[in-house]
């Protein structure tokens, strides 16, 4: 095999790994449009929050030790423990879960039945409450998040493919974070699948999503809903979170990988769980790709655009993206 | 039919009594002006009257479905044996074996036929064995159903759309079902099939029925008692086999008056003859 082919190869490899990270971080996305039409603005901060209560809570942080420190004086800022990953996790759970319900409470219960620009406005609100409001908890310095996923060059799969170009090949380079993201990834999709498909709260979800007025009329609690809905999608922004904060430290700039989600969505659709993965992985795979072949023409940094103007395309030619519900209209 | 309205004269128990009411869209638009009425147990009462006239609004107010609309009751009572339900989450009813059947169908598009029915069984907690009895039963008043249990109800007929609404709300084992326009753009012989399935359950089941129509000479044939309404008010009420021999509603909502059919241009409504009239 000609070496240009095995880097093409390598490349097209960490595109679909880098393509599942983009399609987590979209799955919440989907997840909370889906149930409430609401585009929420807020998903990439929820990673944030999610990421940072994580650390927090691992390293034993005093929440909001500054304020605290200031109030009276005193200069407390760890408890001097140290929580494993596996219940820290647990408890950022149910953080998320006490978040959702308060978006629920004091947000979005007051405006049932408002136009979806309003809604949307009111999740960019939030966003930028929540971020003030992660700092102040934990406060605002980049901290690195370690709960035991592996990482580095994975020395396997670099031994096992060194062999098959000529000398100047070494192997396939692949993370092996990345390899552990793509499992926990089909995971929590197989996982959300099971949920919307096969229980009864996954019905009523759909049911929710598709008619309010007819499930409020079945007796379904739209109030129940949306907190779970909000709930998972939490939950999704701690698993993404995890996931990049690993990668790349946890900090302010782990909000803006939401940005790099609205491609996803545009090419998968916004109400489409597996939509959101396909989209995840032909942006990531396209964009390594088109680096890789015309990066070197154009000076490079295509990864910079390239996703959004394959969503521009997309927009233009099948508006509600490759897997998006149609609008069921009878004849 | 006679005798059918003959049975509601023995003092049946009432199951919903609404007492008064004024519901008041986005607090100024005034659409219910007093609207009294009362369901018995086993009956199927009729709500009749034209666009607009508050049939509607009324199901909503009982269902508690106003206030998504942003709609009000600002005066009088409901009350569901005996105690008052005016505060009552849609989903408590439901529990307490209310529940509507909206205009218009309402079915999830996205699941399918058989999905759409277990959503009415949402609320219900008593095993998932008494559950798929209910299920058997629904298909076995509507046998479309059971063929088309697979596919989406968005990609149904109109009339199969109509049977989902209806029952998914048989799923949640109901006392009464507030049934809002069953006949909303179905062919006639469908709608015969609707309201015989209606008249079925009510006698087979035991279901009380609450239903807004504007078909009225099929509603009449069908229920046993009837109130008419216009512009928010109930402004005739009687068993519905005398109903229909009344010379007023037979010419203002049946078309039809002692010198044979009237031409559409002189049906009018029947407040305004009576004001010119009194």
């Amino acid at each position: 095999m000609s070496d240009q082919f095995l880097f093409a190869t390598e490349v097209f490899i960490n595109g679909l790994m880098a393509g599942v990270l983009y399609a987590l971080v979209a799955l919440g996305f989907v997840l909370i449009y889906k149930a409430s039409g609401i585009f929420n603005y807020a998903q990439g901060v929820m990673a944030l929050f999610a990421a940072m209560t994580l650390v927090g809570i691992m390293e034993g942080q005093v929440p909001f030790s500054h304020i605290i420190n200031a109030i009276f004086g005193t200069e407390v800022h760890h408890f001097g423990w140290h929580v494993p990953a596996l219940l820290a996790i647990l408890l950022t759970v149910g953080v998320m879960v006490v978040f959702a319900w308060l978006v629920q409470r004091v947000v979005m219960r007051h405006l049932v039945g408002q136009e979806p620009i309003i809604l949307f406005m009111a999740t960019i609100g939030l966003a930028y409450f929540l971020e003030g409001f992660s700092d102040l908890m934990w406060g605002s310095e980049i901290k690195t998040l370690d709960i035991g996923l592996p990482q580095g060059g994975s020395f396997l799969i670099e031994d096992m493919t060194a062999g098959l170009g000529s000398d100047n090949f070494y192997g396939f380079f692949i993370d092996n974070l990345d390899i552990v993201a793509t499992g926990i990834a089909v995971l929590l999709v197989m996982a959300l699948v099971a949920f919307s498909q096969y229980t009864k709260q996954g019905r009523a979800m759909r049911a929710v999503a598709d008619d309010h007025q007819a499930a409020l009329s079945v007796g379904i609690s739209l109030n129940f809903i949306w907190v779970m809905v909000w709930s998972v999608a939490g939950f999704v922004a701690l698993v993404a979170g995890i996931v990049w904060g690993t990668k790349s430290g946890v900090q302010f700039s782990l909000s803006l990988i939401a940005l790099k989600a609205l491609p996803v969505l545009m090419l998968g659709g916004f109400t489409s769980i597996p939509g959101a993965i396909v989209g995840g992985l032909i942006i990531g795979v396209g964009e390594k790709l088109f680096e890789f072949a015309i990066g070197p023409m154009v000076g490079g940094a295509t990864e910079n655009w390239f996703a959004y103007v394959l969503a521009l395309l997309f927009l233009v030619f099948r508006p509600q993206g490759l897997f998006g519900d149609k609008i069921i209209e009878r004849v | 039919m006679l005798d059918a309205a003959n049975t509601t004269d023995v003092q049946a128990e009432t199951l919903l009594e609404v007492n008064n009411i004024e519901v008041i869209y986005n607090h100024v638009i005034l659409v219910l002006k007093g609207v009294s009425l009362n369901v018995p147990k086993g009956g199927i009462t009729a709500l009749l009257g034209g666009n607009g006239a508050g049939k509607t609004t009324t199901l909503k107010a009982v269902s508690n479905l106003l206030r998504s609309e942003r709609g009000e009751v600002t005066k009088g009572s409901i009350k569901y044996r005996g105690s008052h339900v005016h505060e009552a989450d849609p989903a408590d009813l439901v529990r307490k074996g209310v529940i509507q059947v909206m205009e218009g169908r309402h079915c999830f598009e996205h699941l399918t036929v058989e999905e759409n029915l277990m959503t009415g069984a949402y609320t219900r907690g008593d095993g998932k064995a008494k559950v798929q009895q209910d299920l058997e039963m629904v298909y076995n008043y509507f046998p479309r159903l059971k063929e088309r249990r697979r596919s989406q109800a968005g990609y149904t007929s109109g009339g199969e759309q109509q049977m989902v609404a209806m029952g998914r709300a048989l799923m949640s084992r109901p006392e009464t079902i507030l049934l809002d326009e069953p006949s909303m753009g179905l062919a006639p012989q469908l709608v015969e099939e609707i309201f015989g399935i209606v008249k079925d359950l009510n006698e087979k089941e035991g279901v009380s029925f609450l239903l807004a129509e504007q078909n009225t000479n099929v509603a009449l044939r069908f229920a046993h008692y009837g109130y008419i309404l216009e512009s928010g008010r109930v402004v005739m009420d009687g068993p519905a086999a005398e109903l229909r021999e009344n010379p007023d509603v037979k010419e203002f909502y049946l078309g039809m008056s002692d010198d044979g059919r009237k031409s559409f241009r002189d049906v009018r409504s029947y407040r305004r003859r009576k004001r010119w009239l009194s």
